[in-house]
């Protein structure tokens, strides 16, 4: 083997190897390239339509998130007709607003209280109330969460910033495909005069699933 | 009072805010899914049993507990039930991601990159 020929530069070779790095770097990952062999051959067979794909993912990185959710919680806070309609029957209740998707279609609201606090997980994967809610955060889906958030679920709840006191008692709620489920947080103290978009301003996506509690921490003092 | 195991745990809240797809593959894989649930390709029930399975297997060959690798099992999931409600077989999938390698590594940069259609499969 030549190992040392001026007439064979190895300028060529790692010119070549460097030309090979570059496409490279333009490849998409291998799970992007598996995907758009995925969504080319759903969309050959007529399985999937390209729109409705584009669609989805622009309503839910741009549209639907907490916010939906949020004012159905005020909404609640502000009209106790709409609360009962909200804990009997709560798809038809978030129909009313018309935010109703299919992953809302089963829908139970939980509601926290002096002396409960309502937690939701999904053990099995990561069932969420998407249409309200957006998609589920990445905690959610981790299975840190989905584990622990059963066994210990005041140890998670503490990670999140809420010491319960002992006498509360943790309600911990395992979603399904069939079944999902909504918290309806406390309205804080002090908010009588607050409008209802200025309450739905007040409540977090974390305190829907219950990794957040008092919500009187998010009034801004104007003082 | 923290106890050393409940600190290697903590990144659950550390990961609070943090946005819900890292790529745009994840989001892409997640919305064919649901739109296939919402045509009727397969339940929802299915969809949720079949993830389940996918994420109990990474968990157990001890993969990151990340977002990385919890749309990688969204993936296999959906690659899984599409092969078995559909006729489109694993085969097929390998077949046409190589496509689209091989279209992306003989496009020049900054071109659109496009699947040469049949004649090439």
């Amino acid at each position: 083997m030549a190992t040392d020929t001026k007439s064979t530069p190895d300028f060529d070779a790692s010119k070549v190897a460097e030309i090979h790095q570059h496409l490279h770097s333009h490849l998409p990952s291998e799970s992007a390239l598996r995907v758009k062999a995925l969504e080319t051959l759903l969309v050959d067979k007529g399985l999937v339509n390209p729109k409705t794909i584009d669609a989805w993912i622009e309503a839910y990185t741009e549209e639907i998130g907490p916010k939906r959710g949020a004012m159905v919680v005020a909404k609640a806070w502000c009209d106790p007709e709409y609360k009962a309609r909200l804990m009997r029957d709560a798809p038809a209740a978030i129909d009313e607003l018309g935010f109703l998707g299919k992953a809302t279609a089963h829908l139970k609201v939980v509601e926290n209280t002096d002396e409960v606090h309502n937690l939701v997980v999904c053990t099995l994967c990561s069932c969420y109330p998407f249409s309200i809610l957006g998609i589920a955060p990445p905690w959610y889906k981790a299975a840190a969460y989905r584990s622990r958030a059963v066994r210990d679920p005041r140890g998670v709840l503490s990670e999140f910033g809420i010491d319960l006191d002992v006498d509360i008692e943790v309600h911990v709620w395992d979603s399904t495909a069939e079944l999902r489920y909504l918290v309806l947080p406390q309205r804080p103290a002090g908010t009588e005069d607050m409008s209802e978009e200025e309450l739905a301003g007040l409540v977090s996506r974390n305190s829907m699933i219950g990794t957040d509690r008092d919500l009187g921490e998010n009034i801004e003092d104007d003082g | 009072m923290d106890d050393p195991k409940s600190r290697l745990l903590k990144p659950l809240a550390s990961v609070d805010g943090q946005p819900a797809f890292d790529e745009p593959w994840q989001a892409e894989v997640l919305a064919i899914a649901d739109t296939l649930v919402q045509n009727g390709l397969f339940s929802a029930s299915a969809w949720s049993d079949a993830l389940g399975e996918a994420l109990k297997q990474s968990q157990s060959s001890g993969a990151s507990d990340n977002q990385e690798t919890y749309y990688q099992c969204v993936l296999n999931a959906l690659e899984g039930l599409v092969a078995s409600h559909s006729d489109i077989d694993q085969q097929a999938m390998t077949g046409k991601r190589k496509d689209w390698e091989q279209a992306y590594l003989s496009t020049p940069h900054g071109q659109p990159v496009n699947l040469k259609t049949e004649q090439q499969a």
